[in-house]
């Protein structure tokens, strides 16, 4: 290690300096997502309405549906299938899906007719598309989990498909074990891998303005005046959390 | 062993469906789907509790 690797402890490192993969990484991370951007304080005046408020009820839905999951995981079958309290906790599981579901499709329906891949926000776009084909993976192997007449009705019509695409081997329906490792382990957290890409995406660029906002929203039109200052113009401070509302 | 299996395969009904010439949706999922049409309305035309407060 080089003697300017190691600035004294307390003192800013030179971001510039960067010489090793995790100093560019580090560097890379901090310019893409800054801290205030990463956890911020205030939300432009538009995200004030219940077409932002989806997306978040989805997430809370995920959180009870891996919670439950866990409770049920840990306890088993017998558990689940015959106590009262077991139960509740199934049901529970189940709605929290029906919830997850609902509130991710009202979610896509409000992003779609607000086009909120606008400003580079394609791959944001794509991330959310992502967590819905793996979301339905996941339901599918958990209502096959069901073991019940239900779940071996729709095992047998499903797995001609599946063995039809070349993937019976690997997702074979008709194999309980093999799904339970599938639903508790790697859907689960595919899930919740593209699920926090998808709100570090949303951090990145902000929330996507409504279509109507640009020319009215007074944030904006603040953001739009800004942009046409000369270069060495400094951001007053009091005006920092709007400044990402236009991509 | 037995006694749980036995639980488990009583709780599948038969499903209420509804059909108009040909097109058949059972009623849950036709419940989910006019739920979500609802609270897509509602998110566009409800106004948000203080957000007259907000910056």
């Amino acid at each position: 290690m080089s003697a300017h690797a190691t600035p004294r402890p307390g003192t800013p490192a030179d971001e510039t300096d960067a010489h090793t993969w995790t100093g560019r990484a580090r560097r890379w991370l901090l310019k893409k997502l800054p801290p205030d951007k990463l956890l911020p304080e205030d939300q432009p005046s538009y995200v004030a309405s219940w077409s932002y408020v989806f997306g978040m009820g989805a997430i809370a839905s995920l959180l009870w549906i891996v919670i439950s999951g866990i409770v049920l995981g840990l306890n088993g079958p017998q558990w689940y299938h015959v106590s009262s309290l077991g139960s509740f906790v199934n049901s529970t599981h189940l709605w929290s899906v029906e919830f997850f579901f609902i509130f991710m499709v009202v979610h896509l329906w409000l992003k779609f007719w607000m086009a909120a891949w606008r400003g580079g926000r394609a791959l944001t776009w794509i991330t959310g598309v992502l967590s819905f084909v793996v979301s339905i993976v996941a339901a599918f192997t958990g209502y096959l989990l069901q073991t019940n007449f239900d779940s071996q009705w729709i095992a047998f019509e499903a797995k001609d498909a599946l063995n039809a695409v070349g993937v019976g081997a690997w997702f074979n329906a008709a194999n309980v074990g093999q799904l339970f490792t599938w639903h508790i382990t790697l859907l689960p957290l595919a899930v919740g891998a593209v699920v926090v890409l998808h709100v570090l995406l949303v951090r990145v660029h902000g929330v996507a303005p409504p279509l109507e906002a640009a020319e009215s929203d007074a944030q904006l039109l603040h953001n739009r005046r800004e942009s046409t200052q000369p270069p060495g113009y400094t951001q007053p401070p009091e005006s920092t959390e709007s400044r990402d509302a236009v991509r | 062993m037995t006694g749980w299996l036995v639980a488990s395969v009583g709780t599948v009904g038969e499903g209420t469906y509804f059909g108009w010439d040909g097109f058949t949706i059972q009623s849950g999922n036709l419940i989910v789907i006019v739920v979500m049409i609802i609270l897509f309305v509602l998110a566009l035309v409800l106004p948000f509790p203080g957000g007259k407060r907000r910056k």
